[in-house]
């Protein structure tokens, strides 16, 4: 057996960083055997059973360090004792203090008392416990998971409530808080407008809306999609419109919903009364008189909900687009007769829900799988029928998959599909910028509109596609940027999703009128 | 509705984000403070773990709860342990009988045990003259003469094995300031040793000159010195450089500096004289047991609180993990499987090689100090295969999962914060951070000894069960 030995007098090791190199030097390509100890007796001992205490290392002493090393079959003992020492070499430490990590809520509010937020977003079964320890804490909550029971949700917003604290959500995707938004937000000016919104991409679209026309938001205020349900009756949105009432920065207050359950919108609008400032409603597909006699403003489309907001707000407010009759009447000049159909694809549940209710409020029948009539639902796997819209971001589209904000793409083989129907006259899409959102929803989706125009104009036929894009020139992307991407395809880009529901009655209304 | 919310408006934003750290990113760059917790699943995720920390966070028994373990960490902090005399066991320590071998860990019978401690356990009866020879220890062992206890149920603590017979000198240890004593046997230096399951006749001998000259000249010697203020030594010895688990180099030389008069004032010759001082230079882990004796004695007086949470007891067999709960009174074990040890090793000796988690030594963890106090012990940061930093975050880790601080040993490169104290059975599975222990590694089979160092953890089922104990008794 060979033995390569290399004594360094007077080398000092500690024997515990002795031990961690043997380990490593027993580790190198080549190495049978590798000991590298001080030479104390014990050790020289230990090395004279294994048979390697050479007559060199026997004379070696207490402050010496011996590296002894015993070559594998064809390996060379001497290129092999400076790969040893070169683990005696010190590594500096990794610059700079680690941060310390924190595992629970407790912890980080014993270091930080500055902490007033707690932003929630995990797996449904463990959400409500999280929520119940930041409250207790004293920080107000927005919870992004969902899948809660709706007890917790009662339990926790009456928590919230009797502690005068915030409880977004469960389900709550989009707030803006002291000028930072939340989760699922979009850069808008700061301004006077606070938004109570039990819908996110509904509060999304008047928060562009209200930057769009020149105002700017104060606070927006997510509630969840449940609170307006007559179990939940509404106490983080009754909350909500106290705390901006309460607020020297708002002026105006805009509520945005779909239709509540009766009883709650009755306790609702008692709020709405003892404001004491305008109150906007936006209640999609909501009746008016009520809101009249409570006293607030009744808004009939997101784009009126935002115009009536700066309006009363004290900022200078332009003139909202409209829907173009001219460009109307050029894409209905392209469509051939047959070509009937409006198919809805869409990423964020509002802008769904207000295109549709534009034909739905025109006498049309839409088939959906957010319609409420079970004679017009149909699920993701069903092929589109009629007027069809669909919510990509419904649990049954997702499938487990990120939301279609997050991840456009879970739409492009159903515009390839819708494209290969020659009863489609046109195709409606949202792409949602902002905070959370993916970083080129546009890109990501024009190849697939490509192709589906390609496959219209084999078969002789004009495709529409109608797009809206919800940001501001403030997000990244850039609405400017994403919106001329768009154009430059030959996508018909409209102002606002209540001009795109427009757009897509008057299309619709061809068919009927046909 | 009070005016708490509209108190947030108009000031700065500052958010704790939780399960998502893709939020994180975008609320940084629109200027607000936010940090995202190192965030799991509560109990591992698991509803009756989960229902039984629930049951407890309930206000009146949380109220209930935080002063119990109040009570428990001021007395862990409050306990005085002074060093009073060594003797044998048979003679200091309460239950042992001629024919009683205690070992560490939770109760184990004879055929269960681990190639160690059997190594250890055979080794003492010959020790003993119980036995002829390791073979006929075996046969001795298994015929049902032996009485097996652990350590931990007779006031003792063990290192490793912890193997304790009857004739072995025992340190003598009382907390003054509660009156109960704690005992534990006297190093065997390292490595090829009785504890670590060796047990050849040089073994044996060394047991006989321990018992025949090491022992009762300590014991003289303690006689001539007075008692000695062991929580004074280990606070000054983590000042120096140790954990107190694996270096113990500071606390060894303290222990020698205030026992040396005495041992020079013994009736034993010069040559013996020499012999014990040369013996005590052979290994800095000389000091090791007596501040494992140091913990015991704190945390005996902490065990039996009603309605405390904090964990009183750790200790590994070979095979099993056990934990003591002060709320849970008595001999209450709560056990699950002894894991791996991780850290370097003893050149030709390879990681299969290696026994599971042994001994009671992971008493200095539970007091505080060993791999809790990692960061006081910068040079030993190779056993935990890292960096400095390593060390500290291992000494901040702790600190999510203990009750308090201990003011009277602390930490100098922590700005002489507090060794983290009494280790809360609900913050171990609220975070899902277990202990970190530091060890000794022995060899797998009987009859080797040490093979290396490292750390390692008590299983989590050992905390899992303690809940559903507590909540069960409390709840």
């Amino acid at each position: 057996m060979s033995v390569t030995a290399v004594i360094k007098k007077n080398s000092y090791f500690d024997s515990v960083s002795l031990m961690s190199i043997s380990t490593k030097a027993n580790g190198i390509d080549g190495v049978g055997q590798a000991f590298v100890a001080m030479a104390t007796e014990m050790n020289k001992a230990v090395l004279q059973n294994l048979g390697l205490l050479t007559d060199e290392l026997k004379a070696a002493t207490t402050s010496d360090l011996m590296i002894v090393v015993v070559p594998s079959e064809g390996a060379d003992g001497d290129e092999l004792v400076p790969l040893v020492e070169e683990l005696l070499v010190r590594k500096a430490p990794a610059a700079g203090g680690a941060e310390v990590s924190h595992r629970t809520v407790a912890s980080a509010v014993e270091e930080d008392a500055d902490i007033n937020l707690a932003v929630i977003a995990v797996n449904g079964a463990f959400a409500a416990r999280e929520a119940r320890k930041a409250l207790d804490a004293g920080l107000n909550v927005m919870m992004f998971s969902d899948n809660v029971a709706v007890e917790d949700e009662i339990a926790l917003k009456n928590l919230a409530h009797d502690n005068g604290l915030l409880m977004m959500g469960p389900d709550c995707g989009t707030a803006i808080l002291n000028g930072v938004a939340l989760c699922f937000g979009n850069a808008v000016r700061p301004g006077t407008v606070g938004i109570v919104a039990a819908s996110g991409t509904g509060s999304q679209e008047v928060s562009v809306q209200v930057h769009a026309l020149g105002g700017g938001v104060s606070q927006l205020i997510g509630t969840g999609g449940r609170d307006l349900s007559a179990e939940v009756g509404g106490i983080m949105m009754i909350d909500g419109i106290r705390a901006l009432a309460a607020d020297p920065g708002t002026e105006v207050i805009v509520l945005v919903s779909k239709p509540p359950a009766a009883e709650t919108e009755a306790k609702v609008l008692a709020e709405v009364a003892t404001a004491g400032k305008p109150v906007v409603v936006y209640f999609i597909g909501g009746s008016q008189d009520a809101v009249l006699a409570a006293g607030g403003h009744f808004a009939a489309s997101s784009a009126d909900a935002a115009r009536q907001a700066v309006e009363l707000s004290s900022a200078a407010a332009s003139q909202p687009e409209t829907l173009d009759a001219a460009q109307v009447d050029a894409v209905l000049a392209k469509l051939a007769p047959g070509q009937e159909n409006v198919r809805g694809l869409f990423c964020g549940g509002t802008l769904c829900d207000e295109s549709m209710y534009a034909l739905l409020n025109d006498g049309r029948e839409v088939f959906s799988n957010i319609q409420k009539d079970p004679a017009f639902q149909i699920g993701a796997a069903d092929s589109s029928r009629g007027h069809t819209f669909l919510d990509f971001g419904d649990d049954e589209f997702t499938n487990g998959r990120p939301h279609p904000m997050i991840d456009p793409s879970n739409r492009l083989a159903r515009i390839v599909e819708e494209a290969r129907d020659p009863s489609v006259a046109a195709l409606v899409m949202d792409f949602v910028l902002g905070f959370g959102a993916h970083e080129d929803p546009a890109g990501v989706t024009l190849p697939a509109i490509r192709e589906g125009q390609r496959i219209a104009q084999e078969d002789g036929r004009h495709l529409e596609v109608i797009a809206y894009v919800l940001g501001t020139e403030l997000d990244t992307p850039g609405l400017d940027a994403q919106r001329k991407a768009l154009a430059e395809a030959g996508v018909t880009v409209t102002s606002s999703s209540t001009v795109t529901g427009e757009f897509a009655r008057a299309i619709a209304r061809k068919g009927a009128a046909a | 509705m009070s005016t708490a919310a509209s108190q947030l408006f108009g000031g700065q934003l500052n958010v704790v984000n939780i399960g998502l750290s893709m939020f994180e990113d975008d609320i940084r760059s629109q200027g607000a403070p936010v940090r995202t917790l190192d965030w799991t699943p509560p109990g591992g995720g698991k509803p009756e773990v989960i229902a039984a920390l629930d049951a407890l966070a309930r206000p009146e028994l949380a109220e209930r709860i935080e002063a119990a373990n109040a009570e428990a960490v001021d007395r862990i902090k409050n306990a005085k342990p002074m060093l009073v005399g060594f003797g044998r066991a048979i003679d200091v320590v309460p239950g042992m009988t001629p024919t009683t071998i205690l070992h560490s860990g939770p109760p184990v019978a004879w055929e269960d045990m681990s190639g160690p401690m059997k190594g250890a356990v055979t080794g003492a009866l010959v020790f003993e003259g119980l036995a002829t020879d390791l073979e006929d220890a075996a046969r001795v062992a298994a015929s049902g003469g032996i009485t097996f206890a652990p350590c931990h149920e007779h006031r003792c603590v063990g290192s490793m094995a912890g193997v304790t017979s009857p004739s072995m000198y025992m340190h003598v240890v009382r907390n003054e300031t509660h009156g109960n004593y704690a005992y534990t046997n006297l190093s065997e230096q390292l490595a090829k040793i009785l504890r670590m399951g060796a047990n050849d006749q040089s073994v044996i001998d060394r047991l006989v000159w321990m018992r025949d000259v090491l022992g009762p000249m300590l014991k003289e010697a303690v006689e001539f010195t007075g008692p000695i203020d062991l929580r004074l030594m280990l606070a000054q010895a983590l000042h120096m450089g140790d954990e107190a688990h694996n270096r113990n180099i500071a606390g060894t030389v303290l222990l020698f500096q205030a026992l040396a008069p005495g041992l020079l004032q013994s009736s034993f010759s010069e040559a013996r004289k020499k012999e014990v001082f040369d013996f005590i230079a052979s290994s800095d882990y000389f000091s090791g047991p007596t501040w494992m004796a140091t913990a015991k004695a704190a945390l005996d007086a902490a065990h039996g609180i009603e309605g405390s949470t904090v964990v009183t007891t750790m200790a590994r067999n070979g095979v099993e993990f056990g934990i003591r709960v002060s709320g849970l009174p008595g001999n209450h074990w709560l056990t699950g499987p002894a894991q791996k040890v991780i850290g370097p090793m003893f050149a030709g000796y390879k990681p299969e090689d290696s026994g599971l988690d042994i001994g009671d030594s992971a008493i200095t963890e539970t007091y505080g100090f060993g791999g809790f106090a990692m960061a006081a012990a910068p040079a030993i940061v190779a056993l935990v295969g890292g960096t400095v930093e390593d060390a500290m975050a291992y000494t901040r880790d702790m600190a999510l999962i203990t009750t308090d601080q201990n003011p009277n040993v602390t930490i100098p490169a922590l700005g002489f914060q507090g060794i983290p104290t009494g280790i809360d059975v609900r913050k171990v599975l609220e975070t899902g951070i277990v202990p970190v222990i530091n060890t000794a590694i022995a060899h797998k089979d009987a009859g080797i000894g040490m093979i290396g160092a490292g750390i390692t953890h008590p299983p989590v089922d050992v905390f899992e069960k303690a809940i559903l104990a507590l909540a069960d008794k409390l709840a």
